[in-house]
């Protein structure tokens, strides 16, 4: 399983943060084309990323490049560059319809198929707006090679007419459609932005929002906010301990042959073990469990 | 009876015996109070007759502290003075030099500043001693190896110039100041003791001339020769500039953490442990971080050495650390504090890191936290000169303390910029690698192979172990391999180990 706590913005056009974006761990790092680089800079930011992906090893760290949409001058190009390079993710900005998601695959193929590695590149959507929140679902389930759907918050709330605020009542149903249609469809659900990084205590508070909402994580754009959204994230002791307890069973009935089991006088189905799985996923990944320590039992 | 008439000829016969005069009577009483008697004392002079008074001929070495940093404005003055007074050939004996002494290069140019010793350059002076400015080489020294060498007469001294925040008529003499006229504060003057204790003759200029008596005092009247009084011995504002920064940056804030794993798991970090840090943002950073772990594992430390910071000082006001051993006020608030605190002392340069001084305090330290401008995978730091060839930087007590630490810690970033900090060889070799333990990148943390116990150690910690050879490649990876620095054949430089031996020679940079 792969953790999506962080997806890191870095400007496209900033070659010193692109070098040593990876060091902070964050889970992805989404190299941007789109509203952090001038339209003067287009260019130069694409070749940048292209070598940037091609030259540097970022580790585990999945790799994801936010795109010009199609129609603007930039977006196919972008498309070309980074499935050349090799990108994990391409992330579409403000997705609107499922047709939009089907263009860009389109356009993935096309590459993909000419230099011989079709189906490697997966997509995801940032919707952005009113019409995109009401044909989320539709988004998630357009391709296959979806991976997830993130909520831009600033576009969505000008198009709402009204504005963001510290407790996040006017993003409340985009928030939860994002993450019902991306669990429907079986993908991952990404929030948005908290911009103020004088005021971490609010950031906080908004990744525990979050968290109980159902996401999988956030973007972000400083390192200083990774920490904070690992430790929100990080599951406690005794889920833990459960969830270890959970495997443990799994393994055991595995071995004897049998089917249906059971922990403490309960049912331990599918969604259980599934849980439990990423309770010890995320357990790891924060740093809280050892992984030698669950193999070596 | 008899009277001291009748004894005459005896007193006189015991003078004989004894080669002594015998008693001529007593010079007038001046009569007048003390405290106005005090304004005139035979130490107070002008610079001008300080100069003259001390003998200083042409040849001879004058010395500096750089406790105001870059905001010290005696040596500029001094030597303008000199160089007005038409001296020529002497030799400019500095515990380091800033950029604020950009000045020297005409004094250079015309002949009066001819040798330099010192710990460190920086800006336009050190561009152009790089590039080939002085005919003889500048003399690098350690802060330890610089005590030593004024001890044992490497660096013989004629004339000290010692800038004091504070000196009563009599000499009395600190980097601060308790009177309500104080116009600047250095803190420690630990880097200016071996000079008035070992020079031939010691000249205190300072901006508050205060009542005798000024002690407790870091140099003592018996020291002084003389006393000038100036409008200013250096801008208080500037003693944090230059190398020392307060970090937001994220990659510093980074190392910082890492670093502070590595000292909490290094097996160092118990009860009454000691410990230093450098300069750099980051190594400053790591304070914060122990400190938290030492709150919640209620470890204290029993001092902490070197370039004192408000970090420290804030340590120290909670309970955290009991002693303060202080060569050198990193900030005002370190300054501030060694004035009002009797647990914050000062420390000579020979008392904290000479080598050949069995009780210097760095030979009683647990862990240093230091940085660099580059690492090689042979473990040597140079802190000196940077990888474009061209000095900018300070030896510091770099050497000192990473040899005669319980583990030194390098922090530094695997690039700044374009340019990498983990290279195959180090530009100039100032810190050798046997005595550096462990190096902290962002990218990994090194441990020294002669130290497998620390690596085993946080190993179990779970910390990131890679090779210098890893990082290296890995510093490669983004940008290549640069080309070759373009030296001529000119010595610019020479390194001296704190033990008195040349270590390493700076050639001349040619071209940027």
């Amino acid at each position: 399983m792969r953790l999506r706590r962080t997806m890191m913005f870095v400007p496209g056009n900033n070659p010193g943060m692109m070098a040593d974006a990876f060091i902070y761990g964050p889970d992805s790092i989404m190299l941007d084309l789109e509203d952090s680089v001038t339209m003067a800079e287009k260019d130069a930011a694409r070749l940048l990323v292209y070598n940037a992906l091609k030259t540097i090893d970022y580790g585990d760290t999945e790799m994801v490049v936010r795109i010009n949409p199609l129609n603007t001058p930039y977006g196919k190009k972008d498309v070309e560059a980074v499935v050349k390079a090799g990108v994990d993710v391409i992330r579409m900005p403000k997705t609107e319809t499922a047709e939009e998601v089907r263009e860009v695959e389109r356009e993935i193929e096309k590459v993909e198929k000419e230099i011989g590695c079709l189906g490697r590149t997966k997509i995801m959507a940032a919707i952005e707006s009113t019409l995109g929140i009401v044909n989320a679902y539709e988004i998630a389930v357009a391709s296959k090679r979806m991976m997830g759907i993130a909520l831009g918050a600033e576009d969505y709330c000008a198009n709402l007419k009204t504005q963001r605020t510290p407790e996040g009542t006017e993003l409340l149903l985009a928030r939860q459609t994002i993450v019902v249609a991306a669990r429907a469809a079986g993908i991952d659900a990404l929030d948005t932005v908290y911009s103020n990084l004088n005021d971490m205590e609010t950031f906080r508070k908004e990744v525990e929002l979050i968290k109980a909402l159902g996401f999988d994580g956030k973007s972000i754009i400083n390192p200083r906010q990774i920490e904070i959204i690992n430790e929100v994230f990080a599951p406690k002791q005794k889920d833990i301990d459960k969830a270890l307890t959970i495997l443990a069973a799994i393994k055991e009935a595995e071995k004897k042959g049998s089917g249906v089991i059971a922990v403490n006088g309960k049912m331990v189905d599918k969604p259980v073990v599934i849980r439990a799985q990423r309770t010890i996923d995320l357990a790891i990944a924060s740093g809280v469990l050892n992984k030698e320590e669950i193999d070596n039992e | 009876m008899s009277s001291i008439k009748d004894r005459a000829d005896l007193i006189k016969q015991a003078a004989a015996q004894m080669g002594k005069e015998t008693y001529k009577g007593t010079a007038a009483k001046a009569q007048q109070p003390r405290t106005e008697y005090q304004k005139s004392s035979p130490k107070i002079a002008t610079l001008e007759e300080a100069i003259r008074k001390c003998g200083l001929k042409d040849g001879m070495t004058i010395s500096f502290h750089h406790h105001f940093r870059g905001g010290d404005k005696v040596v500029n003055m001094v030597v303008d003075k000199l160089a007005e007074m038409g001296f020529k050939n002497l030799s400019l004996a500095a515990s380091s030099l800033q950029d604020v002494h950009a000045p020297l290069i005409e004094h250079i140019k015309n002949g009066v500043i001819t040798e330099i010793s010192t710990s460190g350059l920086r800006g336009e002076l050190a561009d152009e001693i790089s590039r080939g400015l002085m005919e003889k080489p500048v003399v690098f020294r350690s802060h330890g190896g610089r005590g030593s060498a004024i001890r044992n007469g490497d660096l013989y001294i004629d004339v000290a110039f010692i800038g004091a925040s504070s000196c009563d008529p009599l000499g009395n003499a600190c980097g601060f100041s308790r009177s309500e006229n104080a116009k600047s504060i250095c803190g420690s003057l630990g880097y200016a003791i071996p000079d008035a204790h070992h020079a031939d003759k010691v000249v205190v200029l300072t901006d508050d001339l205060v009542e005798y008596p000024n002690t407790p005092s870091s140099i003592s009247e018996h020291l002084v020769d003389y006393v000038v009084v100036c409008d200013s011995v250096g801008d208080s504002s500037k003693i944090s500039s230059g190398a020392i920064r307060d970090t937001k940056n994220p990659r510093d804030i980074l190392l910082a953490k890492q670093a502070a794993k590595v000292v909490i798991n290094s097996g160092y970090f118990n009860n009454g442990f000691s410990i230093q840090t450098g300069s750099g943002g980051a190594s400053l950073a790591v304070v914060k971080y122990i400190r938290e772990s030492m709150i919640e594992k209620g470890i204290k430390a029993s001092f902490a050495l070197g370039g004192i910071t408000a970090h420290m000082v804030k340590l120290h006001e909670e309970g955290l650390i009991d002693r303060l051993v202080d060569v050198q006020s990193f900030d005002r608030a370190a300054a501030e504090s060694i004035m009002k605190d009797p647990n914050h002392r000062e420390v000579s340069a020979i008392s904290y890191a000479s080598a050949d001084e069995p009780s210097s305090a760095t030979h009683f330290l647990d862990i240093v936290i230091l940085s660099a401008l580059e690492v090689d995978v042979n473990f040597n730091v140079n802190v000196l000169v940077g990888s474009d060839g061209i000095i900018r930087g300070a030896i510091g007590g770099h050497p000192d303390t990473a040899a005669d630490s319980g583990i030194s810690i390098v922090v530094c970033p695997l690039l700044r910029g374009r340019i990498p900090c983990v290279v195959d060889e180090v530009t100039t070799l100032i810190t050798p690698g046997s005595t550096v333990d462990v190096v902290v990148t962002e990218y990994g943390i090194a441990v020294n192979p002669g130290r497998p116990e620390i690596m085993e150690r946080l190993k179990a910690a779970g910390l990131n172990i890679v090779t210098m050879e890893y990082l290296r490649d890995r510093a490669l990876s983004v940008i290549g391999q640069p080309d070759p620095l373009p030296f001529g054949d000119k010595v610019v430089g020479i390194v001296m180990n704190r033990d008195g031996s040349v270590m390493d020679v700076i050639k001349n940079i040619v071209e940027k």
